[in-house]
Parts: C-alpha cells; structure tokens; sequence
C-alpha cells in the first residue's frame, strides 16, 4: 500500500509540471502585461520599466519560469496586486467561508440523492419512475441563475424566511443564519443530475446474476438492496463524490457571488476581473494539487470499500 | 421427361444491409418524444435562422415601450403619482439686463430649430411586456435565443473538434504520442473546470468569439477520452488491417475509415456538450465574463431580470426562463432519443 502511494505520488510530478506550465503559458504569452496593468493608465514609460524590471518581466523566459516553479515549491505565492494582500493569507481567511457552504450541499445531496435513485431504480419504468425522470429532466433544464433569483426573492424577500444576504463571524451564526437559503437552492439544483447518474449505477447493478442468485436463496428484497447492490455500486458513487469533492474549495462562483457569502469563488471573480494574476495563478495551481490528491484518496478508497479491487 | 422447372426469378433489386444511419432513423422515428423534441428544436432552429437573417428581432435595441411596459394580457400599468412643482404664480421677473447668457439665447433658438426633433409614441404595453428602456421583451428573447444557441453550438463544435482529432491521433497512433497527450489530459483534467474557465476568461477577455473559444479549450477533454477509446477498439479491427494492406496511408485509415464508423458516438456526446454549454454560457454573462452588454443572451436578460424581480417586473424573468426550458429540455430528449436511436445497447438506462 505505501509503495502504491509512493508511485502515485511520484506519478503527479509530471502532471503538475504540466499545469504549471498551462498557467505560466496562458498568463506571460497570452494575458495582457502586468506591469502595464499594475502601473496604472498613467504610468511613464520609466515606471513601467521599472515595474518590469521588479517582477523579472526582463529576463528570458525559461528564468521567468524557474523563479515561477521556484516560489510554487516554496509555497511562496506572493502577494495579490490589487489589493497587497499575501495570496496565502487569502486563501486561509476565505476558505471556512467556503467550506460552510459546501460541505452541506455536497453532503445533503448525496444523502437525498442515493435513496431517490435507488427507489426509481427499484421501481424501474413504472409511472413514479417515469414522473421522477421528466420532473428531472425539466429540472435540469432551467439554469441555476433562475433557481437563484426566484428562491431569493420567494424565501427571503416574499416570505421573509431567511435573511437576503449576509455573514457573520461566528459559524454557528453563519450555519444557522446565513447558510440554509443558498444551500437549499444548490441541492435543489444538485439533486436532479445526481438522482440520475446514481440511478442508472443502480440500473447497472440490478441487471446482474448475483441479484437474481440473492433473491433464488431467499433474501428478503431489503437485504438484496441494500446489502448487495448498493456495496457494488459503491464505487462508481465514490467516483462520482471524488470528483465532486475538488469543487468543494472552488466553491460554487455563482452562490457566493449571489449571496455575498467571502469565499474563495467570489475572490477568484474579484481577481479575474482586476486581472489580478497572482491570486489566479495560485488558485488554479492549488486547486490541481488538491485535485490529484483526492483521487489517489478515492482510489485508496476503493480498496477499503470492495476487498477484490487490486491497487497496482 | 422434359418438365420445366421452375426458374426462381432473381430478386427485382439485390437486397442491402440497413445502414447504421438508415437503421437509427427507422428508431428515431418510432419514439414519439424524440419526434415530438426534433420539431420544437427544428422551431427553433427556424426562429433563430430568421433572427440571423434579419427577418425578425433586428430591432430588438428600438425603445418602443414605455420603461417596463408590462405584458399586453396584464394591462398598462397604472399612472404613478409623480410630485411636481408647482408652477409659481407671481409674474414673471425679466432678469435679461444681469443674465450673461441673454444675448445668446437667439442664436441658441436659431440653431435648435434646425435640428429635426421626433417625438415616437411608446406604448403602453408589449406582447411580452419591456424591460427598463422599453425594449420588446419578445425580440430580446429571440435574439438572445440566436446568441445563446450559437454560442452553446459553436463551442461544442470547436470542443468536439479538439477532442476528436487529438483523441484519433492518441488512439490511434499510441506510444509516445498517446502518452504526449495523455499528459495533456490529465492537465486539464486535474484542473477544476470552471476554475480553469476563468483562468482563461482572465486573460483572453470578453466578447461572444472568446466565451466560444474559452468553452472549447476548455471542454474537450470528454470528447477526447471517448474518441481516443474508440479509435483504440477500432484500429485493430478487420477492415481496418484491409485497409492498410490495400496501403492506405495512416490519415486515410483515421479518417476515412475508423471516423465515419465511430461518428454516431460523437454526435451523442456532441449533444451533451450543447446543453451543457448554453447552460455554461448563461452563468458566465451573469458573472460578467461572457456575452457583453452590447448583445443580448439568455444569460444577459438573467442578469438584468434580478433588478427587475424586486420591483415586481417578473416579465422579463419568465421569458428567457421558459424559452431556455423548452430549447434545452427538448435538445436533451432529442439527444437522449438520438442515443438510444444510434445506440440501442444502452436503451433505457439513463
């Protein structure tokens, strides 16, 4: 098992060279010159040669890319532009923001989801199966900005359940409070695709020999369910969880901005839109990281979950 | 003993094998709600040929409402009561002999009256109501209708492209070059796809052209994977050895015979893709990385409906909510019949 992470770990380098090497790509060819955009509309010509001069921009390229690599190894992220702020201090002040948000969403989806899809599965092609497929179906087919807006203006401005918008500094506040609209609307939105998905993994497993043999031997339809059919679909739902579990520290743009709520997502739009490289070149390149290392760990759980899969 | 036999009479025309397409139609059409989808998506198809040429919603900018004129069945709305000065009644005190402008006001006068001022009428109500300059909510819709569709096309276009062709050539060609860009997968991958939307949105800037090429270099890794596992089933098969015996050179193989034989697959996922970048195009404009503000799309009339929303201008909201529901809902029946037409191995299942 440890020599197994340790060549997965060793297979990562090159992984992450690589997106390193996206990020310094996109931003020194293609992105406009920073010391242009840090110098202001009314710099002179000194100026903007001094503020290249600071940040390397003269130096050859494969320099600019060694002191890039150098500063990502040593976690040094160095500092936003707009705003001065040191890019690791950014990260470890809006990132409980995020997590108060996301972690219920992810977690109230999966556990709304896995029972639905089951029994649609259970009940394949009669006409609840039927109605649960066309309401998702229409479901998914309004935006998630629609969601939003409407369930704001309803629940909050209308009816007056929740606040509008807002955030506390306590997270037991915040989890009381401020939480429950966006997280409300996210797993509506959520549910649906994820109903889905599980339900044809279900499908799957339901179709197979070993269900008809449980059910021969006299097992009662809840122990064939839940004993057997859902440990076998267990992996593709882990999968599925993994490779939402990255999205978790992104955050969902779209709610923070929304809601006003200090995380992550909502800085990563700030930045963008001050073309603020730093804070963007690190949140893509964490992110990666972070990335890699949730589907080593979504392998490794594989192997925890079903006893014959074979980690080489 | 010399009796005729009786000469079977060959068959008027030889009989061929149905053809991959030949047979998917003859599914195709035997499910009604694929049918039924294929029409609404064919309307709309119409509506947003007719919105490019011209014929409808070229005027979509035109201030012909009153502001927030609501729909024609809803009726005007009523006068709000605007508090005006009072006219003051004294008479009127000549300030001409201390007022520095006076002597200009003639020439002002004169030059004024040579301009041509029209006074429109706004009207009252439109068909779908209007937005906060007056703007025919209806014609908004079909053009961003044009604008949403085209983008969500477009970019699942140039995302299948990329896929396809860096799917073959990883598939097909494998060692050295299949690791080569199986790393590059796993680059993209390994990135968070909004996040490295953005990333790209940050340098490449605004503009309906960027949101379509952000969308495909950004989403073409699905494509990729499924071609390139394609190609590694296909390249090894008979008529593919035929081919390369009767010397066909590699392009050839790749895509004039293994691409036809696989194209089924890339039109389902092609689908997908379509849906799934409408919907991305839509949050994009929102959050202001997408479509500008000198056009219009489902995404912009979002935008603008969360203002309207709180003073009660619900017009706007609904329109583009329901023309995007129906468009995607009916392009994902149609796809999904598409699927199980092309595919019937996975009939059912999702």
């Amino acid at each position: 098992m440890a020599a197994y992470i340790l060549r997965r770990v060793w297979q990562m380098v090159p992984t992450l060279l690589g997106v390193v090497l996206l990020v310094f790509i996109l931003f020194n060819l293609f992105g406009a010159d920073p010391s242009v955009i840090l110098a202001g509309q009314n710099a002179t010509q000194a100026q903007i040669a001094a503020i290249r001069q600071q940040l390397g921009l003269d130096q050859p390229l494969y320099v600019q890319f060694w002191i890039y690599l150098k500063s990502i190894v040593t976690f040094d992220w160095g500092r936003s532009w707009a705003t001065n702020e040191a890019v690791s201090h950014l990260f470890a002040t809006r990132l409980p923001a995020t997590l108060t948000v996301m972690v219920p969403i992810l977690v109230l989806d999966t556990l709304l989801a896995l029972p639905i899809a089951m029994w649609v599965a259970y009940h394949r092609g009669t006409l609840a199966d039927r109605t649960i497929m066309v309401i998702t179906t229409v479901a998914l087919s309004i935006s998630f900005l629609v969601y939003v807006i409407v369930g704001q203006y309803v629940f909050a401005f209308q009816l007056g359940w929740f606040p509008v918008q807002g955030w506390s500094d306590s997270v037991w506040r915040n989890l009381v409070t401020y939480v429950p609209l966006p997280v409300m609307l996210a797993v509506m939105v959520g549910v649906a695709p994820q109903t889905r998905l599980y339900r044809t993994f279900f499908l799957d497993e339901l179709g197979h020999d070993y269900v008809r043999t449980a059910r021969a031997k006299g097992m009662t339809e809840r122990t064939v369910l839940f004993r057997h059919v859902l440990r076998n679909a267990a992996i593709p739902i882990l999968t599925n969880i993994g490779l939402a579990l990255p999205g978790i520290f992104v955050g969902s743009f779209l709610i923070e901005v929304f809601f006003s709520i200090p995380g992550i997502g909502r800085e990563v739009l700030l930045a963008v839109n001050r073309s603020d490289y730093p804070v963007i070149q690190a949140v893509t390149v964490y992110l990666a990281v972070l990335t890699m290392l949730i589907n080593l760990l979504t392998d490794i759980m594989y192997k925890i979950v079903d006893p014959r899969v074979v980690l080489k | 003993m010399s009796a005729v036999l009786p000469v079977p009479v060959a068959p008027a025309a030889v009989e061929r094998a149905e053809g991959v397409w030949h047979a998917a139609w003859r599914r195709f059409r035997s499910d009604r709600v694929g049918v039924v989808s294929l029409g609404v998506v064919l309307v709309f198809f119409l509506v947003i040929s007719a919105s490019a040429l011209g014929l409808v919603a070229g005027n979509w900018q035109d201030e012909v409402g009153v502001a927030n004129a609501p729909p024609s069945f809803v009726g005007p709305a009523p006068a709000e009561a605007t508090g005006t000065i009072e006219v003051p009644k004294g008479p009127n005190v000549d300030l001409s002999d201390i007022d520095p402008l006076a002597p200009r006001y003639q020439e002002w006068d004169e030059r004024a009256a040579k301009l041509k001022t029209t006074v429109g009428t706004k009207r009252e109500t439109l068909p779908l109501g209007g937005d906060r300059f007056g703007r025919d909510v209806l014609s908004k819709a079909v053009k961003g209708t044009q604008i949403s569709v085209f983008v969500g096309v477009l970019a699942a276009i140039v995302a299948t492209a990329i896929g396809t062709l860096l799917g073959a050539f990883g598939g097909f060609f494998g060692g050295k070059v299949g690791d080569f860009l199986e790393w590059l997968y796993n680059v993209f991958e390994s990135i968070p796809g909004i996040l490295l939307i953005f990333a790209f949105a940050a340098v490449l800037g605004r503009g309906i052209g960027t949101v379509v090429i952000i969308l495909g270099l950004t989403g073409w890794t699905g494509m990729y994977r499924q071609v390139r596992a394609e190609f590694i089933k296909h390249s090894t098969r008979e008529y593919v050895r035929a081919a390369e015996a009767i010397g066909a050179p590699p392009l050839s193989r790749m895509f004039r015979h293994i691409l036809p034989n696989i194209s089924h697959v890339m039109l389902v996922r092609l689908g997908l893709l379509v849906v799934g970048f409408i919907k991305a195009e839509v949050i994009l404009s929102y959050l202001g990385l997408g479509v500008p503000v000198d056009a219009v799309s489902w995404g912009t009339m979002l935008a603008e409906a969360q203002a309207e929303l709180i003073l009660g201008h619900w017009w706007q909201l609904a329109t583009a909510t329901v023309f995007m529901a129906v468009f995607v809902t009916a392009f994902s029946l149609m796809a999904d019949a598409a699927r199980d037409a092309l595919d019937p191995k996975l009939r059912g299942l999702e």
